[in-house]
C-alpha cells in the first residue's frame, strides 16, 4: 500500500468564540492529488494553512512527511517547509520585487543554485503558466489571473514534494484554468508531487481529482472520488454543484 | 465607532508600549545572528535617504535662519550679540538638529515602514515568506530597523551643517557678521563636545522609528483599514517616543558630561 504523506487527525480551530474546523480528519497518499470543495468561509484557507503551521489548531494533530508538525522546533519546520510549496489564495507576491525577483528569491535563499541555473529555472516555470513575456513586470503591473499564475510559479519552482493549492483556477478564465489544471497534473505525474487543492471548480477538479472531500460548518461531510460525489442524492451536495449554485456565485 | 475615554486610551498606549518593549528584545535576539543581510540594509538605507533628503535639506537651512533672527532682538537687548553664533550653533547641536530632524523623519519614515509592512502582513506576503522558510523578522525588520538607526545620524550630521550655515546666512543678513568670526565661535562649541551626546542621542532615535514602524506594520490588523492604522499610529508613537526619549537622553548627558 502507498505511503501516507499527509494525515491530518482530528484538528479544531476556533478563532474567539467561532469555531472554524470541529475535528477534520483526513489522509493524502503520497503522489495523490486531493482536492477540497466546500462554502466560503467554512475554514478551507485555515486547514491549509494549519498544514504548514502558519496557524496553529487548538486540538488535533499533523502529520507531514511522518513528521509531527505541530511538535517540532521551527529549525526543523523550516527544513520541512522546503519541501512545500504554498499558493496563497490572493497570490501573495512580493510587491516591492519583479517577478524574475519574486520566482528567484526562494530559490537564491534556500538552495545553491549557480545565477545562470536560477534564470533557467525560473524562464522555465514562467513558462509552464505561459507568462514568459512578463519577466520583469512589478507585480503591481499584473492582473489578477497573472498574479495567481506568478504565484503558482513561485510555489512550484522549488520543486516541492507537497504543493497546497488554495483556488489555484479562481479568476481565470475557462481555457486559462483548463491549462492550469493541466499543469498541475502533469507536476503530480512528472514530478511525483503530491497535492491538496482547494477550489470551487468543477473543471478543475474533473482534471486533477484522484480523491474529493466536502468541507461543511467544521466537518468533513463527504469524502470519496468526483464521479460518486456528483451522483450522489444528498440536496445539499446536489445543490452545490447544481448550475443555478455555480452560476449565483461564480457567474 | 465609539471614541474610547481617556483611560482606555492611556490603557491601550501601556499595552502597546509592551508589545513594542517584547519586540524590541525579538530584535536584538536576532540582530547578532548571522547571515547578515547587508545588501537589504544598504537598500533601504539608500531608499531611506533619497526619500528624506530634500525635506531635512529645506528644514536644516530654516532651522538656522528662524533661530537667529528670533534670538537676534533678545541677544542685543541683553548686549550679547556677539554670542550669536555661539548660541545658535549650541542649541542646533544640542537640541534643535537631532530632534526636529529625528520627527520629521519619523513623520517621513515610521509611517512608511508601517504601511509596507501592514500591507505586507494583510495580504499575506509574510506568511508567504514564513512558509518558504525564511524568517520574515530577520528580512524585514531587522533590515529596516538597522538602516533607520544608520542613517539618521547621518542626516542629523548634514542638518546640523546646513542649520549652521543658516545662522551664518541671517546673521551676515542682519548684522554683516563675517564668516572667520561666525566659524571661530561655531568650532567652539564643537571643541567642547557638544556634538557628541547630540549626534549620539540620534542613534536612538532612528532606532525608535525603524522599530516603531516595524511593529505596528508587522502586526497590522487585516484588512485595508489596518494598513492605514499602521501607517498614521506608527508617527504618532515614535514622535512621542522621541520626545520622552529626548527628555531622558538629555539628563543623562547633564550627568555625564557636567561641565559643559
Ligand atoms: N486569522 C484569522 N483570525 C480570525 N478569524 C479568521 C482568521 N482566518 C480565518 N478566520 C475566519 O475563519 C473562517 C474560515 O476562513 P477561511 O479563510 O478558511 O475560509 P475559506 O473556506 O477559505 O473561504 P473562501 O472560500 O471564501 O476562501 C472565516 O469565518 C474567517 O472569518
Ligand atoms: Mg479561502
Amino acid at each position: 500500500m502507498a505511503r501516507k504523506l499527509v494525515e491530518v487527525k482530528d484538528v479544531y480551530k476556533s478563532f474567539g468564540d467561532q469555531p472554524v474546523l470541529s475535528g477534520v480528519s483526513l489522509d493524502v497518499t503520497e503522489t495523490q492529488n486531493l482536492v477540497i470543495f466546500g462554502k466560503s468561509g467554512t475554514g478551507k484557507s485555515v486547514l491549509l494553512k494549519c498544514m504548514v503551521g502558519l496557524l496553529t489548531p487548538d486540538k488535533g494533530t499533523i502529520f507531514i512527511n511522518g513528521i509531527d508538525v505541530l511538535n517540532i522546533p521551527l529549525k526543523e519546520m523550516n527544513e520541512l517547509r522546503k519541501n512545500i510549496g504554498f499558493l496563497f489564495q490572493g497570490a501573495a507576491l512580493y510587491d516591492s520585487m519583479s517577478v524574475r525577483e519574486n520566482l528567484a528569491f526562494p530559490l537564491i535563499r534556500n538552495f545553491n543554485f549557480t545565477p545562470k541555473e536560477v534564470t533557467q529555472k525560473v524562464e522555465r516555470a514562467l513558462d509552464m503558466v505561459s507568462l514568459s513575456h512578463a519577466i520583469d513586470k512589478m507585480p503591481s503591473e499584473l492582473s489578477g489571473g497573472m498574479r495567481k499564475r506568478v504565484g503558482l510559479a513561485r510555489s512550484i519552482i522549488t520543486e516541492p514534494m507537497l504543493m497546497l493549492y488554495d483556488e489555484p483556477t479562481t479568476g481565470l478564465d475557462p481555457i486559462t484554468t483548463k491549462e492550469i489544471s493541466k499543469l498541475i497534473r502533469d507536476l503530480q505525474q512528472e514530478l511525483k508531487m503530491t497535492s491538496i487543492a482547494v477550489t470551487h471548480d468543477l473543471i478543475c477538479a474533473q482534471i486533477i481529482a484522484d480523491r474529493v472531500i466536502v468541507l461543511n460548518d467544521g466537518i468533513i461531510l463527504f469524502e470519496g472520488d468526483l464521479d460518486t460525489l456528483t451522483s450522489l442524492d444528498d440536496p445539499f451536495l446536489k445543490n452545490f454543484f447544481s448550475p443555478e449554485y455555480l452560476e449565483d456565485n461564480y457567474g | 465607532m465609539t471614541s474610547d475615554s481617556t483611560f482606555e486610551q492611556i490603557r491601550k498606549f501601556f499595552d502597546i508600549i509592551g508589545a513594542l518593549s517584547l519586540f524590541t528584545h525579538r530584535f536584538f535576539m536576532n540582530v547578532l545572528k548571522p547571515p547578515y543581510e547587508i545588501k537589504e540594509v544598504a537598500k533601504h538605507m539608500y531608499e531611506l535617504g533619497v526619500k528624506t533628503f530634500p525635506i531635512v535639506s529645506v528644514t536644516g537651512v530654516i532651522i538656522g535662519v528662524v533661530l537667529t533672527l528670533q534670538s537676534l532682538p533678545i541677544m542685543i537687548k541683553f548686549g550679547a550679540e556677539a554670542f550669536l553664533p555661539y548660541m545658535v550653533t549650541l542649541s542646533v547641536i544640542r537640541e534643535l538638529g537631532p530632534v526636529l530632524t529625528a520627527l520629521i523623519f519619523a513623520g517621513r519614515v515610521s509611517s512608511g515602514i508601517g504601511a509596507e509592512l501592514g500591507s505586507m502582513r494583510v495580504t499575506e506576503q509574510i506568511d508567504a515568506m514564513e512558509v518558504s522558510a525564511i524568517d520574515p523578522f530577520r528580512f524585514l525588520v531587522v533590515t529596516r530597523v538597522i538602516a533607520t538607526t544608520m542613517i539618521l545620524p547621518l542626516l542629523t550630521v548634514y542638518v546640523n551643517f546646513l542649520a549652521i550655515g543658516g545662522g551664518f546666512f541671517a546673521s551676515y543678513i542682519s548684522m554683516g557678521t563675517t564668516y572667520d568670526l561666525y566659524m571661530s565661535q561655531v568650532i567652539e562649541v564643537v571643541k567642547f563636545g557638544d556634538i557628541i551626546p547630540g549626534i549620539g542621542k540620534t542613534v536612538v532615535f532612528g532606532f525608535i522609528v525603524g522599530i516603531t514602524g516595524s511593529f505596528l506594520g508587522y502586526n497590522a490588523d487585516k484588512g485595508t483599514e489596518g494598513v492605514g492604522k499602521a501607517s498614521t499610529t506608527s508617527v504618532v508613537y515614535s514622535s512621542l517616543l522621541i520626545l520622552i526619549f529626548d527628555m531622558i537622553l538629555v539628563q543623562v548627558t547633564l550627568w555625564l558630561w557636567p561641565a559643559s
